[in-house]
């Protein structure tokens, strides 16, 4: 009788195996093959070592969790006419590893936010501080991509343009290097050239 | 576009086919009522014998016999022989270190968890809070959060589970007792390491799959390690059917380390593509790990508490093979309206509907077993998380097919509303059903009864109503934020303020579970320290320390 739990052992294992590689073919391999164009395309251009370096401060301190990069069709949501961009196709994605399209909208898209806010002291000081600028806001300060000196001007400094009353009286608040970097990253994160009608994506049928 | 539909077409008949083809194989020689393969998780004439550790001494244990006597189970005899609880004895014990280990490292994961999870929720309505350490920025405690969860407490608590259910389910002592101690150790480590990953800024960046690649080896390895005792276990086996329980675990066993291995595969993965697999083992990582591991503790506590057999043992295999099938391809869903092809979100969206199949199968099996017999709730803490656990699963997977629908998904996609169902599955089913399992499994590991009774009261019902409030509020608020940003004509920032109180809410209902949580800790500490009045009633299989000529059996409102 031990032959008949045997036969339902090797069922379970081809099956199991063949359920688990049918899911592998349709979502891995498939896309592998269809989104992967063979030409790089002429945009968007390869990311710079401080843009990428700001992509790592971006991924570290999990913006993902809140903003999404992937504007949707008209058709499905007013994206577009929020000023978020037009639809992304797989052809905006090449240079991106790992992906950041996010799943969470507690605050806006951000694959065009370079267009949106093309201010570099405008993020700088939004970074600081998010309700100095939108007292609603529900983003994170992040005071520790900064610091607060007195004292002499050091050389190279970078020193952020806030609005009155948002940062402590008698000192200057300076970006570091993280700082700069991310918003290098958000500075590049525009992708309003125009798509040929190629890349668009599948649709839906 | 109709290289795509055609595909499309071929991919759903090719699953409609290999479905009709297992339930083809399944079901030849096992239609009927009642099939010997149900009975096979009771001694020969156990059936109508309640079995529940974690009642409160001999009363509750008698209560809960004379509730299933009246409620009419078959009670052919009811009578565990002293053969059969000598060897149900040794089965118990066989697993008692590993078992240990990987509770105690899930209930530490739990409590750590729910602390992360709780500081993220506070900081959502007080973005200034704990601003200034990198440490603790929302960014990084909300991922500390899930993977403390996913891979803390559920994956151990899952492991637990499998470790000391098999055993019973084979009527064989685990072998490799202390290899799977090393593995239980391993993946705790592997934990704590990506935990700390992520906290100082070290994360992949991909959801689910935050752990830096050397976080992840302690883990496979450790988890190969478990899954090597389980498998040996398993050829070691003294049955003669495999129950379905077994079917899913060993399925899951086998599931979980391709899923992480295909998805951590380096260089291989990027842009588009990689969104599609990283969502791809999101959900599978759910429908393919935490889902057969919480199935197969449903199947099994639900019959064994109430000494009856399930519903339809057929129903169940059906069950298992369509949860496999469908369930692996609706990952898709979570880009509708993104970049990736349109085929794949269909595929997704037309198996997601197509999971309402197993779905009824495990509701029309749990509710046929366990209706009629509500009343052995009140005497049955496991019942109690066990029950709750199964509607909610029905309730998630119901909730979850009809999210996938573009419709709905326009409104919801984005918003806080797919956290809460996020949580209905994870908590309101596979945590709820881990909490009654301990409650089963630890006073059996450690022959000792629960201390106190308040605390799993307590437990209960701080972690129901917290859960209620968290999930109520949470959807409520996601779906006026969904509809706020589909609305061209209201600024964006309107989404965020309608949220706030609802993200009050959801502080409130967390706290609550985190008390719960607390004293669900405090209780398995007291457990694993052997606290409280030496109370050694009839709920243990025996009275005495286990000695294998002299175990002393005795059984709790048996009539025999």
């Amino acid at each position: 009788m031990k032959g008949e739990a045997q036969v339902d052992i090797t069922r379970l294992i081809a099956g199991a195996l063949a359920i688990v590689t049918f899911s592998i073919v349709a979502l891995v391999i498939m896309p592998y093959f269809l989104t992967r164009t063979t030409e790089t395309p002429i945009k968007p251009a390869a990311y710079t070592d401080a843009q990428l370096k700001g992509r790592q401060v971006y991924i570290a301190n999990g913006c993902i969790y809140c903003h999404s990069q992937q504007p949707r069709d008209p058709s499905i949501a007013p994206d577009q006419q929020r000023g978020w961009g037009r639809p992304s196709v797989p052809a905006d994605y090449v240079h991106d590893q790992p992906h950041l399209l996010g799943t969470m909208r507690t605050g806006p898209d951000l694959f065009n936010i370079a267009v949106r806010q093309p201010s570099r002291d405008w993020h700088l000081g939004h970074l600081y501080q998010p309700r100095a600028y939108l007292t609603q806001s529900i983003m994170p300060a992040y005071p520790f991509l900064f610091e607060a000196r007195s004292g002499a001007a050091q050389p190279g400094e970078v020193v952020v343009t806030l609005p009155p009353g948002a940062a402590p009286a008698g000192v200057r608040i300076v970006a570091t290097p993280e700082a700069i970097a991310l918003v290098d990253y958000l500075l590049s994160l525009d992708h309003s050239y125009p798509v040929r009608a190629t890349q668009t994506s599948g649709g839906a049928p | 576009m109709s290289f795509t539909v055609g595909l499309l077409v071929v991919t759903f008949l090719a699953s409609l086919g290999g479905l009709g083809l297992f339930i083809w194989s399944m079901s030849s020689g096992l239609f009927g009522p009642e099939s010997a393969a149900s009975r096979v998780i009771f001694g020969v004439k156990e059936i109508g014998l309640a079995e529940e550790p974690a009642a409160e001494g001999v009363s509750q244990q008698n209560e809960l016999q004379a509730t299933m006597n009246r409620t009419g189970h078959t009670g052919e005899f009811s009578v565990l022989t002293e053969e059969e609880a000598d060897e149900r004895l040794r089965q118990d014990a066989s697993g008692k270190w590993p078992v240990l280990l990987c509770v105690g490292f899930a209930v530490a994961w739990l409590v750590a968890a729910s602390v992360f999870g709780l500081m993220a929720s506070i900081k959502l309505h007080m973005p200034d809070w704990l601003a200034d350490e990198a440490w603790l920025t929302f960014g990084r405690i909300r991922p500390a959060h899930l993977n403390a969860v996913a891979y803390g407490w559920c994956s151990l608590a899952a492991f637990a589970v499998a470790l000391w259910l098999m055993p019973r389910l084979l009527r064989t002592p685990l072998v490799g007792s202390r290899t799977a101690a090393i593995g239980a150790t391993l993946w705790g480590l592997g934990v704590t390491a990506g935990i700390i990953a992520i906290l100082t800024g070290h994360s992949t960046g991909l959801e689910w799959l935050e752990f830096p690649w050397q976080c992840d080896v302690p883990m496979v390895i450790g988890g190969t390690l478990m899954g090597v005792a389980l498998l040996r276990t398993l050829r070691n086996r003294k049955v003669e059917h495999l129950y379905v329980s077994v079917w899913y675990i060993a399925a899951g066993l086998l599931w979980l380390p391709i899923l992480i291995t295909v998805a951590n595969w380096p260089g291989v993965h990027f842009g588009v593509q990689q969104a599609a697999m990283n969502w791809w083992y999101g959900h599978n990582v759910l429908g393919l790990w935490f889902t057969p591991i919480g199935l197969a503790a449903i199947y099994y506590f639900i019959p064994k508490v109430l000494g009856k057999p399930i519903h339809s043992y057929n129903l169940s295999l059906v069950g298992f093979w369509t949860l496999a099938f469908f369930y692996s391809q609706v990952g898709g869903h979570h880009l509708i309206g993104g970049p990736v092809p349109g085929w794949i979100i269909s595929l997704s969206i037309v198996q997601s509907m197509m999971m309402i199949v197993p779905v009824m199968a495990v509701a029309v099996n749990q509710h046929r077993t366990s209706w009629g017999h509500l009343g052995a709730l009140r005497y049955s803490p496991t019942l109690r998380f066990v029950v709750t656990g199964g509607m909610m699963y029905t309730l998630a997977s119901v909730q979850g097919s009809i999210e996938s629908l573009r419709i709905v998904n326009t409104v919801t996609h984005f918003t806080h509303y797919t956290v809460a169902h996020a949580h209905l599955g994870l908590y309101g089913f596979f945590s709820m059903v881990m909490f009654g399992s301990i409650y089963f499994l630890l006073p059996r590991v450690l022959d000792w009864e629960w201390p106190s009774p308040s605390l799993i009261s307590a437990h209960f019902w701080l972690v129901i109503g917290g859960f209620a409030i968290y999930f109520l509020g949470l959807s409520l608020g996601g779906w006026l934020q969904g509809l706020a940003m589909l609305d061209a004509a209201r600024p964006f920032i309107d989404s965020v303020v309608i949220t706030k109180p609802y993200l009050l809410l959801r502080t409130l209902g967390g706290t609550m579970m985190t008390l719960g949580h607390l004293a669900f800790a405090l209780h398995v500490a007291m457990m694993l320290g052997r606290r409280g009045a030496e109370r050694r009633g009839p709920t243990l299989l025996r009275r005495r320390s286990y000695t294998p000529s002299a175990a002393s059996v005795a059984i709790g409102g048996s009539r025999a």
